[in-house]
């Protein structure tokens, strides 16, 4: 017997069909994949739009026209930097996580 | 009252399918499975069935429809032969862990190269590992029949799974042979409605055909494997209630002249009737020989076959399939490694013939039997070959 189980569920505790209720994966946070982050310079920031529009993973929210930047969801954000190569001011810069 | 009519076999497994009362059929025509879906198109044409017929641009296309109809709640037929079930494998893999008990008519067809349209077994063994109920069907009676039960069995709440009804390409599927066609209302009333264990409902939406990450892959091919193997009971039951309803009666393992025989002969499969007249002749020569047939190919029936193989000294192992690169058949592989543990175990030859459509004799069976009396064995022992030339 292994010392550690990595399984999620029990074979007989598995829904039939191995199905799940719509939208759970919201519940799978794929953040921690990350081994680097996005860091916006505001000062910088022309509110374009391209980081928004270019990510691949939907994860940058309009904060709206009083804030006027794109905030990402770091729940998500895998840390590809798509964002930092095609912002156009280059105001986005992707540093490392620390642990 | 069931009459008996003079029908080509694939016209009666489609006849089968409509008096089960199958709603979707997602067909691509191959030889020789052609006639099946062709028939089909024709009673859902001529208002005969009440099912939507969707005539798909592949078989791939064909499995894809078939699970997404299932899933959705309808009772789901589709056939295919050699290269469409090639095809068609893609899709095949995923029905059963999402439990959806589809039913597969194969009209056994080698598989290229080189191009062959006639009857082996070697398409139905590329799906032997899928996890479907898989049944072998020898002669036109049991392919109606297997037809009507496939549907009974995967459809049981407990099994809940798809399931293929094998019939020998061309030596079953072209030929015209006497049938007991039951009525409709015996059907249905074998056969109630379909009530699915998992269903997309727009009232109650689910996900299905999910991703499996590392943590719940294992457990969920474990899962279908457990429902596979409980469902032999089932497969059992379920030929009781048939013999009850319609009086012909099936076992998964069938049996012929086998009990007190000193070599028995294993097949599966159409070439089993001429096994059986090869037999009788042998037996009026003097000869201790019989039949074991399986016909319940998945889930093996391993306590069914060690009863009748334990006591015979010789069992010559039947397959119609190259598992190239290995010592054995696929067939011989499952009764060598069922017969392993048991003690004082029979002598286990392994032969393969009849590939791509060439004749089996009663000439070969009679040669088979020698060849196993003759049999030592030795760890280096492939299987032979019967009627190559070279």
């Amino acid at each position: 017997m292994p010392k550690e189980i990595d399984a999620l569920q029990k074979v007989g505790d598995l829904p039939i069909g191995f199905t799940a209720k719509p939208g759970s994966t919201l519940e799978f946070k794929t953040g921690d994949w990350r081994s680097v982050r996005p860091k916006l310079d505001r000062e910088k920031c022309i509110y374009c739009g391209f980081c928004y529009i270019y990510c691949p993973d939907g994860v940058y929210q309009d904060m709206g026209d009083k804030e006027k930047w794109y905030k990402p969801d770091f729940d998500y954000c895998k840390g590809c930097g798509v964002c930092a190569h095609q912002c156009p001011k280059k105001c986005i810069e992707m540093v490392l996580e620390e642990v | 009252m069931a009459k008996l009519v003079g029908m080509e076999v694939s016209v009666a497994v489609a006849e089968a399918a409509r008096l089960c009362d199958t709603d979707v059929v997602a067909a691509y025509p191959i030889t020789p499975q052609t006639h099946i879906v062709e028939h089909l198109s024709e009673l859902v044409a001529n208002g005969h069935l009440d099912a939507e017929y969707i005539p798909v641009e592949s078989e791939q296309s064909a499995m894809s429809s078939c699970i997404g109809a299932a899933a959705a709640g309808a009772r789901t037929f589709t056939a295919t032969s050699s290269q469409g079930l090639a095809l068609m494998n893609e899709m095949v893999f995923i029905a059963p862990v999402l439990r959806l008990p589809i039913v597969l008519a194969i009209a056994n067809r080698a598989l290229s190269a080189p191009i062959n349209i006639w009857n082996d077994h070697s398409d139905i063994m590329t799906i032997r590992d899928s996890g479907w109920i898989s049944l072998f069907a020898e002669n036109g009676q049991e392919a109606l029949d297997m037809t009507i039960l496939s549907f009974r069995i995967g459809e049981d709440p407990r099994v809940s799974l798809p399931v293929t009804m094998n019939i020998d390409g061309f030596t079953l599927s072209h030929f015209i042979e006497p049938i007991d066609m039951p009525e409709i209302e015996a059907v249905r009333k074998f056969l109630p409605p379909w009530k699915p264990l998992v269903q997309l409902d727009i009232g109650a939406p689910i996900s299905i055909g999910l991703l499996g990450t590392p943590e719940s892959y294992t457990e969920a091919r474990k899962a279908t494997d457990n429902v596979l193997v409980a469902s032999k009971p089932v497969v059992v039951e379920s030929f009781e209630a048939f013999k009850a309803q319609f009086g012909r009666e099936y076992k998964v393992v069938e049996t012929y002249k086998a009990e007190g025989a000193e070599t028995l002969l294993l097949t599966m499969g159409s070439i089993s009737e001429t096994a059986m007249t090869a037999i009788d002749e042998m037996r009026e020569a003097g000869e201790s020989v019989g039949l074991v047939r399986i016909r319940l190919w998945r889930p093996f029936p391993s306590e069914e076959l060690l009863k009748v193989l334990l006591p015979a000294k010789n069992v010559a192992v039947i397959d119609r399939h190259i598992m190239m690169g290995t010592p054995d058949g696929p067939v011989a592989v499952e009764v060598k490694s069922l017969l392993y543990d048991a003690p004082n175990r029979p002598n286990v030859s392994n032969f393969v013939l009849g590939l791509g459509g060439r004749d089996v004799t009663r000439d070969d069976f009679k040669y088979i039997t020698k060849r196993a009396k003759e049999f030592k064995g030795s760890p280096s022992a492939r299987y032979e070959l019967v009627g190559v030339w070279e």
